[in-house]
């Protein structure tokens, strides 16, 4: 790279095309994440900092099932998501429903230092090493563009799952308790509705969806203690840009900072798309604190 | 009059002041990595005390690894491809972060974008000012980080380089770190810090009784990172290398957060008390596991990593049990004991 933006003309081509595309499909990954935090933090008030390193031990666990135990990937996917989902409730349990009187910002902090310990864990028992299930799904081709089957299937999936939880939140006794609780913290329990029970319930949920991800990422991405840190700061960005808790806004934000990230990276290079996106995060919020589609509180 | 605190302050000054002298004769082989260690241990505790200037008013920013970075940063490259000596280059870093705090603080205070709003902002902030410094590779080495141009035999006045003399960069980071709590304690001792205790409580009934709350967190805000940014550049010169990794970006952030939270945020000692203990945590680690063969064996390469799974694992019991932290717990233990 001679100049910074030396290489920056992209112009409408098949590049460009193929890099909104491609944005569109990491959209559905970013939203798939993005859903999860938005759930845990609409319902129980609180961000897993840690939510991206949930998703790398449910990584870290299908490779071990697949490689190691030698069971088949749609097992090891199950297992992968049983995981993560237990994971998650554990550290509500153990680490969340302790603070939950504490000032919002330590339940934010407290699962930082979860960050740490997970990211330890991995390296102790993986190694810093790249890991990968040395999968290969192709691609498929239009004209000179070619979509890697692994994102067409990620963004179908993700899609997938969050239709799935719609339902089960709209339609269920458990998803109904779970939307009104989230609206009303202090009237609920009244109601006869078993907070701790929903709160632990959520928990699992969320991390139900961590796993997901985490089963829809091996097929795409190398597995590394760290990759918590590439995808974490994103996933926050995309639910505070979306508006903290609101699940379809998060969705839309996904879409925007995705667009940012491909275009970005396909014109300049990778590190500059997610900057732009970065920045573009902050000149919203400065305009409109509450997010794109938040309710101004 | 000569009270029990200030014999107690020069008691410790005494000490602090013959410390490489004591380190000679207690471990006169290995003096130069007592002394490394003890150097490392002050700027971070420099670092955690400007961080605590905010963080003690509940603006819990995760931007300060931005700040260290641009603080470092800016230092080497305006030295290493403009020849400019750090003379001027640590406070053209320090205004820069400090602008770079100005920007992002003004809209977060006027908006009142508190709490966990206000952490992931800055946090975006953080990643922003790494994937600059990543991108900007022709300059700044990307990834694999960059050194500082070593002037003559890397002992330089006019560059500022001092650490093959490990003593005297002991005692230059003894100033700047007494300065650091000095600051602290002016703070402390200052009508802003009524005024911003009163706003991080209840921010209406603040200003209903005419505090400028935005020109107040502004205020502190801009100290703060200038501090960030010296302990950053002072780091860079000391240890001759800095990467995007070690002293910017949100693993930094994380670290200084949790340290002072370990340590004690509203204490004075607090944050240095943070760096004892997480310095010396990852180094007896280190050195432990180094010698202790079936530890070793057990966990090979990745045994480094243990430290950190410790200190996640203690951050998470400080939180639960010890929100106050080390220091603020046994001074309220303390506090209640006399008064009982």
């Amino acid at each position: 790279m001679l100049g910074l933006f030396s290489s920056l003309d992209c112009s409408l081509d098949i590049f460009f095309v193929e890099a909104l595309i491609n944005g569109v499909l990491l959209a559905g990954l970013l939203a798939l994440l993005a859903l999860g935090l938005n759930l845990i933090f609409g319902v129980i008030d609180v961000v897993w900092i840690c939510y991206a390193e949930l998703v790398m031990i449910g990584m870290y666990a299908i490779f071990f099932f697949v490689q190691k135990v030698g069971v088949p990937l749609p097992v090891a996917f199950l297992l992968g998501i049983g995981i993560v989902a237990i994971a998650g409730a554990l550290l509500h349990d153990l680490v969340i429903r302790p603070v939950l009187d504490q000032p919002p910002i330590n339940q934010l902090l407290v699962t930082g230092g979860v960050l740490f310990l997970l990211q330890a864990a991995a390296t102790m028992a993986f190694g810093i090493e790249f890991r990968n299930l040395g999968i290969s799904l192709g691609s498929v081709n239009f004209g000179d563009m070619s979509f890697a089957w692994s994102r067409i299937i990620t963004f179908a999936v993700a899609l997938g799952a969050m239709i799935l939880l719609w339902q089960f939140l709209t339609r269920t006794y458990i998803g109904t308790a779970i939307r009104a609780i989230s609206q009303d913290r202090q009237i609920m329990p009244l109601m006869g509705v078993d907070q701790k029970k929903i709160y632990l319930a959520t928990s699992a949920i969320g991390g139900g969806l961590a796993g997901l991800a985490a089963c829809l990422m091996v097929l795409q991405y190398d597995i590394y203690p760290q990759i918590g840190l590439q995808f974490g700061p994103l996933t926050f960005m995309i639910c505070v840009l979306g508006g903290l808790g609101n699940m379809v806004g998060g969705f839309v934000a996904a879409f925007i900072i995705a667009q940012f990230i491909t275009i970005g990276g396909s014109c300049v290079a990778t590190e500059w798309g997610y900057a732009v996106a970065f920045l573009f995060f902050m000149l919203v919020i400065f305009v409109r604190p509450q997010g794109l589609f938040g309710a101004k509180s | 009059m000569i009270t029990q605190k200030t014999i107690g302050w020069a008691i410790g000054l005494v000490a602090l002041l013959l410390l490489p002298f004591l380190t000679q004769l207690v471990f006169p082989e290995t003096d130069r990595y007592y002394l490394h260690l003890i150097i490392q241990i002050l700027i971070w505790a420099f670092i955690y005390t400007g961080w605590s200037l905010m963080g003690r008013f509940g603006l819990t920013s995760l931007g300060h690894g931005a700040f260290t970075g641009i603080g470092a940063y800016v230092t080497v490259l305006l030295w290493n491809f403009a020849g400019i000596t750090p003379w001027i280059g640590i406070p053209v870093a320090m205004i820069v972060a400090t602008i770079a705090g100005l920007l992002v603080g003004y809209p977060c205070f006027r908006l009142r974008i508190t709490g966990h709003y206000f952490a992931l902002l800055t946090l975006a902030f953080t990643e922003f000012i790494r994937l600059c410094i990543i991108g900007l590779r022709d300059w700044t080495g990307g990834s694999l980080g960059t050194q500082p141009a070593r002037h003559g035999d890397g002992l330089s006045f006019f560059a500022f380089q001092f650490e093959p003399n490990r003593v005297l960069a002991y005692y230059i980071v003894l100033v700047i770190w007494l300065v650091g709590l000095a600051i602290w304690i002016k703070v402390d001792r200052s009508m802003d810090r009524y005024a911003l205790d009163a706003a991080s409580q209840d921010e209406d009934a603040a200003a209903s009784v005419g505090i400028d709350v935005t020109r107040e967190k502004l205020k502190i805000t801009a100290l703060s990172a200038a501090m960030c940014a010296f302990g950053g550049a002072i780091y860079g010169q000391y240890q001759m290398y800095i990467g995007p990794e070690t002293i910017a970006g949100l693993g930094v952030s994380l670290n200084i957060v949790f340290a002072v939270i370990a340590g004690g945020i509203w204490s004075l000692f607090g944050p240095t008390f943070g760096a004892v203990f997480t310095q010396v945590l990852a180094e007896a680690l280190r050195v432990g596991l180094r010698g202790s063969e079936t530890l070793s064996k057990l966990l090979g390469q990745s045994a480094l990593a243990l430290d950190t799974f410790i200190y996640g694992l203690l951050l998470v019991l400080f939180i639960i049990y010890m929100p106050k932290g080390v220091v603020g717990t046994l001074a309220e233990r303390f506090r209640r004991k006399s008064g009982a």
